[in-house]
C-alpha cells in the first residue's frame, strides 16, 4: 500500500515546516520580533539639554554622542533646536552631533533626544582592532612626580595585570587608607579619574577617560559621571574611580569615551549640558521597524515596505490560514461548500466588516439575489449576460443596504462593499441552479457549509495572534503550506463519511444477523 | 471537481426523530473509521488519491468529461452507444433548431461537458407543438431553446466553460425493466478498474427522482452480483428496500440477461480511454442490446451502499495482479466472474 514516492514527499514537507519554524525562530532571536502581539519593550528616553549664551557670532555646538554603548542599543535619536542646522559627524572614531547657526544672540537651548533599549549581549563589546597608544604623562614638579611614582610602585607590587593594578590604585585613593603620597596627588588634582588615568598611563598601560550616565527613572538635570577605561590588552575595561567597581554597571550608559571634550561651543559661552531621562515602554514591533535594516533577516520583514503595501500584505498573508481551514473542512471533515475557495473570500470580507454584520449582509444579499434571479430566469437571457445582470443587481442591493445601514446608524454599512461582487453573483447563479436541480435542501447544505467554513476561517484569521504571526513571520506560512500538503496526502475517511456509510454498515450487519 | 463527484452520493438523511436519549442516538449515528476499514469501504479521499490520481492521467479526462468525444471514441472502438443525431456548436444554430427537432420523435439533449446527469433533457414524444419530457411534463420549443442556450454558455459544465450540445437517440428501453423503473431509463453503472469490472449496480428511476437515475435524487440502487448479474441488495436514500416504491415490483428477482456481454462492453472502455478507474453507465436498448451511455472518471461511492460491500478489497486485489496477466477484455471478464462473487472477495 505504501508507495515509494512518499519518502521524498515527506522530506519536502519536513524541510518546509522546519525551514519555516527555524527561520521564524532565528528572526525571533536575532531581530527580537516577539511571538505574541502587543509585547512592550522598556526603553530609556534620554534627553540632553545644551545651554549656552550666544555671543552674536556664528555658532557651532558639538556634543559627543554615545556610540554603541555596551549593554544598550540605540533605537532612535533626534535633535531639536530651532533654526539650527544639525548633522552627525564622526571624527577620530568619535560620534558627535554638530549644531550650527549663522547668528544667534542670547541664551540658547538645544535638545538632543535618544532612546535606548537594554540588551544583554556582552559579546557585542567591540574589540579594539589596533593597540591604543599610551598617553604621555606630565606631572607638576618633581614632588608630584615622586609621589606618583611611589603610589604606582606600591600598586604595581600588589598587582599582576592592568585590572588589578587599576584596582590597587583606586584603593590607595580611597579615604580609608590615604597615605601622604596619595594625599599630595589628590590635593593637586581633585578629579580622581584623571589621576587614575594618568597613573595607569604612566605604568605603560593605555587608559582614557570615559563619561557615563547613571540611569534612573524620571531624573532631571543629571550630569555625566567621570570614569576611567583601562586597556587590558584586548578590551577597554571600565572602572569607577571612586568605588573601584570594575565593568559597566547595569544602570550605566557609557555616553562618551576618549580624551575629547564632551561639549564644545564656538560662538557662545557658559555652555553646559545636562541630562533628563525617563523609562518608558514602546511596542516591540516599533523597535524592529527602526533598526535591523541591514540585517540579512530583515529581507523577510514586511515592515520595511510602504504602509499602503503593508496593509495589503497583512490581508494577503492571512489567506493561507483561510486556505488551511478550507482544506481541513473539506478533506478531513467533508463539509460541502459552494465553490471551493469562496469561503475564504467571504471570510476576508468578514474581516473588513464585522462578523455579525457580515453574515447578516451576506445572507441578505444572497437571498435577495436568489429572488431576483428567479425572475431573471423567466427573461430567458444568455448565461453571460444573466450573470452580468446579477453583478449589477448585486451592486444595487449592496448599495441599498449600505444606505439603509447608514440611515439606521450603522457606520460600518459602507464596508460591506468589500464583498467580492462577481463571486457573489456567481454564487447566486450556482445556488439558483442548485435550487432548480436539487431542491432547496442542497442549497441550504452547500450555502450553510460555505458560511460555516467562512465563519471558521474568519475566526482563525481575526485572532490577533494569527495576524501578528503571519505578518511578522511570513515564513510561518511555509508551515501552513506543509500542513496543507500533508492533508493532501490524507486518504482516510472524512468525518462526514463516518455518518454517510452508517446506514450501509447497519444494512450489512442486519443481513449478517439474518443469515 | 468534488461537487461533481459527490453529486451521485446520497445525501445523508437528516435523522430528526427526537428520542429521549438524544445524545446517545446522535452518537450512534456515527460509525468508527476502523469499522469502515474492516468492511473495505472506499472513502472519498482514498478514491481521489489512490485511484483517480494514480490511475487516471489528467490528459485523458477530456475523453470522458466530454460526451461528444466519448461518443466518437466509442464509435471508433465499436463500443455500442446511442446514435448521435447532431451537435449544436454555436448559439445561432439554435435559432433554427426547430426543423431539426421536428424530424425526431424522441431524443435526448445533453451538454457535452455536463456531469452527474446535469443538464440532460429527455424528450419521449410530442403532443402538437409541445414536447413531452420523460416525467410526462409538457414543454415548449422555447424551453428547449433556452435549455440549449444555457448549456452552450457552460451552465452545466465543470467550471462554467463554454460547451456544445449533443442530441442523440433516445434509448428504447427493454421491456424487462418496464416494471422496475418508473418514468425513466434504468442504467447499469459498472466500475472498471484497470479494465476489470469490480462492482456493478442497477439504477432505477423513481417518481421522486424525476425519471433520473441518480441515487441522491431518490433513484433506487440495486447492487448486482458481478459473477451472475443477479440482484444482491437494494437501497433508496441509503435505506434498504425490497420493492420498487412506485411499481412495487420485488427487486430481489432482478437478473440481468446476458450479463457477460454487459461486463465485456464495460471492460472494453478501458482500452478505449486508457483510464484506470472509471465508472461506465450502460443501458439496455430494446433492439440494439447493451449500450454505453456515458463514462465517468470520478465515479461516486454510493455503489458500495447499493452492494452492501466495500470496494477496497477488490481494488487491492486487482492492484496485486501481475501486469498483463489478462490481455483482453474477455480474459478479464472471465477472471472477474470467477473471482468476485457474492460470497467471495
Amino acid at each position: 500500500m505504501k508507495k515509494p514516492s512518499r519518502a521524498p514527499f515527506y522530506t519536502v514537507i519536513g524541510i518546509l515546516a522546519l525551514f519555516g519554524l527555524i527561520t521564524a525562530w532565528m528572526r525571533h532571536v536575532q531581530m527580537e520580533i516577539p511571538f505574541t502581539p502587543g509585547v512592550q519593550k522598556p526603553v530609556w528616553l534620554i534627553e540632553a539639554r545644551i545651554d549656552f549664551d550666544a555671543t552674536g557670532e556664528p555658532v557651532t555646538a558639538r556634543l559627543g554622542l554615545p556610540d554603541n554603548p555596551p549593554g544598550f542599543r540605540s533605537f532612535s535619536e533626534q535633535a531639536a533646536a530651532p533654526g539650527y542646522g544639525y548633522s552627525v559627524v564622526t571624527e577620530n572614531a568619535v560620534r558627535r552631533g554638530e549644531w550650527s547657526k549663522r547668528d544667534a544672540q542670547g541664551p540658547q537651548t538645544i535638545y538632543y533626544k535618544t532612546q535606548f533599549i537594554d540588551v544583554q549581549d556582552e559579546a557585542a563589546l567591540a574589540t579594539q582592532l589596533e593597540q591604543p597608544q599610551v598617553a604621555h604623562v606630565d606631572w607638576d614638579g618633581p614632588s608630584q612626580e615622586t609621589a606618583a611614582q611611589q603610589v604606582l610602585d606600591t600598586a604595581l607590587a600588589r598587582s599582576s595585570n592592568p585590572q588589578s593594578l587599576t584596582r590597587e590604585l583606586i584603593k590607595q585613593f580611597s579615604n580609608d587608607n590615604l597615605d601622604q603620597n596619595a594625599a599630595l596627588l589628590l590635593s593637586a588634582q581633585t578629579d580622581r579619574s584623571a589621576l587614575i588615568e594618568k597613573l595607569v598611563n604612566q605604568a605603560g598601560i593605555p587608559a582614557r577617560p570615559a563619561l557615563g550616565l547613571y540611569l534612573e527613572d524620571a531624573r532631571r538635570h543629571q550630569s555625566l559621571s567621570r570614569l576611567v577605561q583601562v586597556y587590558d590588552g584586548k578590551n577597554w575595561v571600565l572602572f569607577n574611580p571612586s568605588t573601584g567597581e570594575q565593568g559597566v554597571p547595569e544602570n550605566l550608559l557609557l555616553w562618551h569615551t576618549g580624551g575629547e571634550s564632551i561639549l564644545d561651543v564656538a560662538g557662545g559661552n557658559r555652555s553646559r549640558v545636562s541630562f533628563s531621562m525617563i523609562h518608558q515602554t514602546v511596542p516591540a514591533l516599533d523597535l524592529i521597524k527602526a533598526q535591523f535594516k541591514e540585517s540579512a533577516f530583515s529581507v523577510l520583514s514586511i515592515q520595511h515596505l510602504p504602509i499602503e503595501e503593508q496593509s495589503m500584505f497583512k490581508l494577503l498573508l492571512l489567506l493561507p490560514m483561510g486556505a488551511l481551514v478550507v482544506v481541513f473542512m473539506r478533506i478531513i471533515i467533508g463539509l460541502k461548500t459552494s465553490g471551493t475557495f469562496m469561503p475564504i473570500l467571504i471570510a476576508m470580507a468578514f474581516l473588513q466588516t464585522s462578523l455579525v454584520l457580515g453574515v447578516v449582509s451576506f445572507v441578505t444579499v444572497v437571498a435577495m439575489g436568489l429572488v431576483l434571479r428567479t425572475y431573471l430566469s423567466r427573461l430567458n437571457l444568455l448565461l453571460i449576460s444573466r450573470i452580468a445582470t446579477l453583478v449589477v443587481l448585486v451592486i444595487f442591493i449592496i448599495s441599498a443596504l449600505s444606505l439603509i445601514g447608514y440611515q439606521m446608524g450603522f457606520n460600518t454599512g459602507m464596508t460591506i462593499t468589500f464583498f467580492p461582487m462577481i463571486i457573489i453573483a456567481w454564487t447566486i447563479e450556482r445556488m439558483s441552479i442548485l435550487w432548480e436541480e436539487e431542491g432547496p435542501k442542497e442549497v441550504m447544505v452547500q450555502g450553510g457549509g460555505s458560511l460555516l467554513v467562512a465563519v471558521l476561517a474568519y475566526a482563525l484569521m481575526q485572532l490577533p495572534l494569527v495576524g501578528h504571526l503571519t505578518f511578522n513571520f511570513p515564513e510561518l506560512n511555509l508551515v501552513a503550506l506543509a500542513l496543507i500538503m500533508l492533508m493532501g496526502q490524507y486518504t482516510g475517511y472524512k468525518l462526514s463519511e463516518l455518518r454517510r456509510f452508517r446506514a450501509m454498515v447497519d444494512n450489512v450487519e442486519k443481513k449478517g444477523a439474518e443469515s | 471537481m468534488s461537487e461533481a463527484s459527490t453529486s451521485s452520493a446520497p445525501a445523508s438523511p437528516a435523522s430528526k426523530p427526537a428520542a429521549p436519549s438524544g445524545i446517545k442516538r446522535w452518537w450512534n449515528s456515527w460509525v468508527s473509521p476502523w469499522r469502515l476499514k474492516s468492511l473495505g469501504i472506499l472513502g472519498m479521499n482514498c478514491r481521489n488519491h489512490d485511484f483517480i490520481a494514480a490511475y487516471n492521467p489528467r490528459s485523458l479526462f477530456p475523453l470522458v468529461d466530454n460526451k461528444l468525444k466519448t461518443k466518437l471514441l466509442a464509435e471508433e472502438y465499436e463500443v455500442a452507444t446511442p446514435k448521435l443525431f447532431f451537435v449544436v456548436n454555436v448559439q445561432h444554430e439554435i435559432a433554427h433548431i426547430e426543423d431539426k427537432l421536428m424530424a425526431l420523435e424522441a431524443f435526448a439533449i445533453k451538454p457535452a461537458k455536463g456531469s452527474g446527469g446535469k443538464g440532460i433533457l429527455v424528450i419521449i414524444g410530442r403532443k402538437g407543438d409541445k414536447f413531452i419530457k420523460s416525467s410526462g411534463v409538457e414543454i415548449t420549443i422555447e424551453d428547449i431553446k433556452r435549455h440549449m442556450t444555457n448549456a452552450l454558455a457552460g451552465l452545466y459544465s465543470l467550471g462554467g466553460k463554454p460547451d456544445v450540445v449533443i442530441v442523440e437517440d433516445l434509448i428504447q428501453f427493454d421491456d424487462y425493466f418496464k416494471d422496475y423503473s418508473y418514468e425513466g431509463v434504468p442504467d447499469i453503472r459498472i466500475i472498471i478498474f484497470k479494465g476489470y469490472p469490480v462492482m456493478a449496480m442497477l439504477r432505477l428511476a423513481t417518481h421522486k427522482s424525476d425519471g433520473k437515475a441518480n441515487l441522491h435524487q431518490g433513484a433506487v440502487g440495486v447492487g448486482l452480483d458481478i459473477a451472475t448479474g443477479r440482484a444482491l441488495n437494494a437501497v433508496q436514500h441509503s435505506k434498504p428496500v425490497t420493492h420498487h416504491p412506485d411499481t412495487k415490483r420485488e427487486l430481489k428477482e432482478i437478473q440481468i440477461a446476458d450479463w457477460r456481454s454487459w461486463l465485456l462492453l464495460a471492460s472494453k472502455c478501458y482500452e478505449m480511454t486508457g483510464l484506470g478507474y472509471i465508472g461506465t453507465d450502460l443501458v439496455l436498448d430494446k433492439t440494439r442490446g447493451a449500450q454505453l451511455l456515458e463514462l465517468n472518471a470520478r465515479p461516486g461511492l454510493a455503489i458500495q451502499v447499493a452492494n452492501g460491500r466495500g470496494l477496497l478489497p477488490r481494488l487491492r486485489h486487482i492492484e496485486s495482479l501481475k501486469e498483463r496477466m489478462h490481455r483482453t477484455a474477455e480474459q478479464r471478464v472471465d477472471y472477474v466472474m470467477k473471482t468476485f462473487n457474492a460470497d467471495g472477495l
